[in-house]
């Protein structure tokens, strides 16, 4: 039998027989795997803690016909304060929610495996108000999967902005000449703010902005929301249980 | 696909939990084999736990009657309420003969990804009790996982100002295993957990 060696980051888990799980992560080398941990249930299994959700870990696997084995997990980050508060688990859930539904198996994305790091280790590190890092992470999960919320130009004729109207259909800012009659210009706080939740890398400045414009964050977060929910077809049943102020 | 009665059957197994088509069939077919008395009995034993067990309306623990055995029983600390997932957490803890307080059984864990929310669970009866009983403490037993652990933060949070103590079951290394076996996650939450020793 194959066996491969792969960093993955565990998505979440379903129970399979008396005492064995079955795993959905996110690697480095395979996009998303889905695999076999056998007797992982079990007390003082060899597995032991190290494949709940939201863990980073270096593993060994086997192929399966149908589902990969998992053959050795070593704890490479356990992210443990993640799940040890509500508000981070429940920020964390709708991350590892979005790359269930859009990370292919069998199709490297190393982007987004960085992205899901950083977005942990952001709500690791126990944030005042974990609710801007979700909703950075979902603009960013987007970007990567080809959809861009767009604030530097107009997402219609591409004339560079800032523009004063959003759109989510179209995937950003509007100008004057392309947004449809009737449509309210938006607060240039807003879409700044949406701009500096799309842009990648950025997570230090998220706190001060969710803390100092609480109105504009909230505007940019419920587009930041809508935009994920249109342009991936999906809805994101975690999104509710997030903490927000 | 079978004829009418047998593929119902099928069918109805198939829906239990851990019953694939595979294992349905095989049980449908063993029903089939075994005596008409075997059959009944098991029927009328599913039957009879329908028409005789519910929940208790205190605790939501399994009882025949309006409230459970030991939410019945004088003699139980109505000072101290232990908070689990199921009932049948409740026999597990019941086995250890450590505990003489209350329980609390929610119907589950927290799990934003399953739509499983706080209404969900039995969290209001829980806030109704520390309303109308004597409560000092609450000992949250759920699940050390990530659905145990979410639950666990989202009550505290939640009973904390009420001024009650809230304490968290220990979670950490398994009795009779060598401390070098064990893997990082459990050995940590062992140390998050340890306790004073007495003199
Ligand atoms: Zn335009
Ligand atoms: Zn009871």
């Amino acid at each position: 039998m194959a066996t491969y060696r792969e960093q993955g980051i565990v998505l979440r888990s379903y129970k399979l027989g008396e005492t064995d799980r079955i795993v959905h992560l996110h690697t480095q080398g395979r996009g998303k795997v889905r695999a076999v941990a056998k007797g992982v249930r079990r007390p003082g299994s060899r597995f032991g803690g190290r494949l709940e959700a939201y863990s980073h870990v270096d593993l060994q696997l086997y192929e399966g016909r149908n589902l990969d084995v998992i053959n050795q997990a070593e704890l490479l980050a356990s992210h443990a304060a993640v799940r040890a508060d509500f508000a981070t688990s429940a920020g964390a859930s709708v991350m590892v929610e979005l790359v269930d539904l859009v990370a292919q198996e069998g199709e490297r994305d190393n982007a987004l495996f960085l992205l899901l790091r950083a977005g942990l280790q952001a709500l690791d590190a126990g944030p005042a108000d974990p609710a801007v890092f979700v909703d950075a992470f979902l603009l960013r999960a987007a970007s990567i999967v080809g959809f861009h919320a767009d604030t530097a130009a107009c997402a219609v004729c591409r004339r560079p902005g800032p523009h004063a109207f959003l759109s989510v259909k179209a995937g950003g800012t509007l100008c004057s000449d392309c947004a449809p009659p009737g449509t309210r210009a938006v607060d240039p706080a807003v879409i700044a703010g949406v701009g500096l939740l799309a842009t990648p890398g950025e997570w230090a400045s998220l706190p001060a902005f969710a803390r100092d414009d609480a109105l504009a964050h909230r505007t940019a977060a419920s587009y930041a929301r809508a935009f994920v929910e249109h342009h991936l077809d999906r809805r994101l049943r975690g999104y509710p249980a997030v903490p927000r102020g | 696909m079978y004829e009418g009665a047998v593929q119902d059957l099928i069918d109805e197994l198939g829906r239990l939990p851990g019953v694939g088509p595979k294992s349905a069939q095989r049980i449908a077919f063993h029903l089939m084999q075994a005596d008409t008395a075997d059959a009944s009995r098991l029927a009328e034993a599913i039957t009879q736990v329908k028409a005789t067990v519910r929940f208790c309306q205190r605790c939501w623990n399994i009882s025949e009657a309006e409230e459970c055995r030991i939410c019945r029983d004088p003699r139980r600390d109505e000072a101290v309420v232990c908070v689990v997932e199921e009932a049948r957490d409740v026999v597990a803890i019941e086995r250890t003969r450590e505990y003489r307080g209350r329980y609390h059984v929610l119907g589950g864990a927290i799990s934003p990804i399953d739509g499983v929310g706080p209404d969900e669970l039995h969290v209001k009866e829980l806030l109704g009790r520390l309303d109308d009983e004597p409560v000092e403490e609450l000992i949250l037993a759920t699940n050390p996982n990530v659905e145990g652990e979410a639950t666990a933060s989202y009550l505290s949070r939640l009973v904390t100002p009420l001024g009650v103590r809230v304490t968290r079951l220990a979670s950490g290394l398994p009795v009779g295993g060598d401390l070098d076996y064990a893997d990082e996650v459990t050995l940590g939450r062992a140390f998050l957990g340890r306790r004073e020793l007495g003199v």
